[in-house]
């Protein structure tokens, strides 16, 4: 069901790993659809340096966090905040219909991990 | 990649008995049962003969209770829509649990969305439904209840003899679900006094797309199929004949040694019980300790969740299937599991492991070796994991 960049990723996930010390966490889904994402940021002069991510979920959850990260990695924060969920499933080449919306979450987490990091600055 | 298959509760291999038994019907014997000419009588007599494999198999009075549908679906609607229909002028009240398939239940929640009053029946946290609750729903408008033999998922095996007891008494119909029970648990209707009982071919080493209906002797059913006079006008359209004869087949293997047969399929399953649950940590057996289907293993292993476990598994050729949401194409997971009372996270994380009769220790042991790698690889990426 699932294309070989997906498989790929669900197998050898990029970047897991809780983060010690991140510049911004970012949190998405619920446990009654059974997605749970988690985003960790590193910045540095509005760039994102390190990026992990903690994800409980099906295939396509772990893949498109996995995925995401490579994606972000290096990026400024504007260039992150640009990205939307439709892009992540496009670098993975495409998600099943029925896990675009419940699975396809990890840019929204990305974007809370930034709110995070942007409210911990001016607080 | 050597595969192992622990899916029976989906669906089982056909046995090359039954293949054989069926061949003939495939080839040189063509002809339709309802026909006048040696051709048609000819397919009319394995056909016959078939018939009274099931009768004999579930103990069933007479070969006339027995009668043929596409499937243990098709079974389960025509029991309950069937019942509903010729009773409807007598009451208008059907009883079920909240765990029964989605041929029954859904069938049930259609005939309350045209108007008949419905109950579905709770059940503990082992899955089991309480007679008592079957005999507090009674009322005079009742006109049937059904339960399933035992359930698909977690393996309960349900008190049916007893509440079909109960609903006599109040002359209730009762109904069972049989599509999981059969080849597993003895069926003797000489002496279980259930009035439907629904069975279907694929479970028990038959064909696909074959099932049988048992109706008892002067039970009122009307057909909910309308065309020709087939199956005595209940269920009309030309009878898949070969599917049929590999029924018959399939039933009468099925029903062989079924106390050895159990007692071999209980011991792999309480080997896998036992090895996932001293190799794993935090996880949950799901249904009940000792009622339950002689080869279902049904588990929630703890911040992860099962499609993923699925994917895992089937890189390494192992098959099984979850109650997750994710792997049903639905938003919900399992209702079973959740009219059990799991929480969200606990059903999205079950695993049904449904053993069969090609399945070894070597297998079992594979898998529960696999399971304890996979877990132990999704947990250190989840987000819930809490060491
Ligand atoms: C308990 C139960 N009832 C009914 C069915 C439906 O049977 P069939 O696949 O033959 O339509 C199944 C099989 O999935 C089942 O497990």
């Amino acid at each position: 069901m699932y294309n070989e960049i997906v498989m790929d990723h669900f197998q050898n996930p990029r970047n897991i790993g809780e983060m010690t010390e991140p510049s911004g966490v970012g949190e998405v889904g619920n446990m009654k659809c059974g997605d749970i994402m988690k985003i960790f940021i590193k910045v540095e002069d509005g760039v994102i340096e390190d990026i992990n991510f903690l994800t409980f979920g099906c295939g396509a959850a772990i893949a498109s966090s996995s995925v995401l990260t490579e994606m972000v990695k290096g990026k400024t924060l504007e260039e992150a905040l640009a990205i939307t969920n439709k892009q992540v499933a496009d670098e993975l080449g495409g998600l099943p219909e029925a896990k675009m919306h419940c699975s396809n979450l990890a840019a929204d987490a990305l974007h809370k991990a930034i709110e995070d990091y942007r409210q911990k600055q001016t607080a | 990649m050597k595969r192992i298959y622990m899916d029976h509760g989906a669906t089982t291999p056909m046995r090359e008995e039954v293949l054989e038994a069926m061949l003939p019907y495939l080839k040189e014997i063509h002809g339709n049962p309802s026909s006048f000419h040696s051709f048609g009588r000819e397919a009319r007599k394995g056909m016959d003969e078939a018939r009274e494999k099931v009768a004999r198999a579930l103990g069933a009075s007479s070969p006339e209770e027995i009668y043929f549908t596409s499937s243990g679906t098709e079974s389960d609607n025509l029991a309950v829509k069937g019942i509903a229909r010729a009773l409807s002028s007598r009451g208008n009240h059907i009883i079920t649990s909240s765990i029964e398939h989605h041929a029954v239940l859904d069938t049930v929640k259609h005939l309350g969305e045209e108007g008949f009053e419905v109950t579905f029946l709770p059940v503990d946290e082992y899955g089991m439904v309480d007679p008592k609750d079957l005999e507090a729903a009674l009322t005079d408008r009742t006109i049937l209840a059904s339960i399933m033999m035992a359930n698909n998922e977690v393996g309960t095996i349900q008190p049916v003899e007893e509440m079909a007891r109960i609903c006599h008494e109040k002359e209730v119909y009762f109904h069972t679900d049989a599509v999981q029970a059969i080849g597993h648990l003895p069926v003797n209707l000489e002496k279980q006094p259930f009035d439907l009982l629904s069975l279907s071919a694929h479970k028990f080493y038959g064909p696909k797309g074959i099932g049988a209906l048992y109706v008892r002797k002067g039970t009122k059913i009307k057909q909910i199929l309308f065309g020709g006079g087939q199956e005595r006008k209940l269920r009309p359209s030309t009878e898949n004949i070969p599917a049929i004869v590999g029924l018959g087949r399939a039933i009468e293997l099925a029903v062989e040694n079924i106390p050895e047969k159990s007692a071999a399929l209980t011991a792999l399953r309480d080997r896998l019980f036992k090895g996932l649950q001293e190799e794993i940590e935090d996880i949950r057996v799901n249904g009940h300790p000792t009622q339950r289907l002689p080869g279902n293993v049904n588990i929630s292993v703890a911040y992860v969740e099962g499609e993923s476990i699925l994917l895992s598994l089937d890189l390494k050729g192992i098959a099984i299937s979850s109650g997750s949401a994710c792997t049903s194409g639905a938003l919900d997971p399992s209702h079973v599991l959740m009219a059990m009372g799991l929480d969200h996270q606990t059903a999205h994380g079950s695993l049904r492991f449904s053993l069969g009769k090609e399945n070894s220790e070597e297998e079992v042991d594979y898998v529960i070796e696999s399971l304890k790698e996979i877990v132990e690889r999704l947990r250190k990426m989840s987000s819930v994991y809490k060491k």
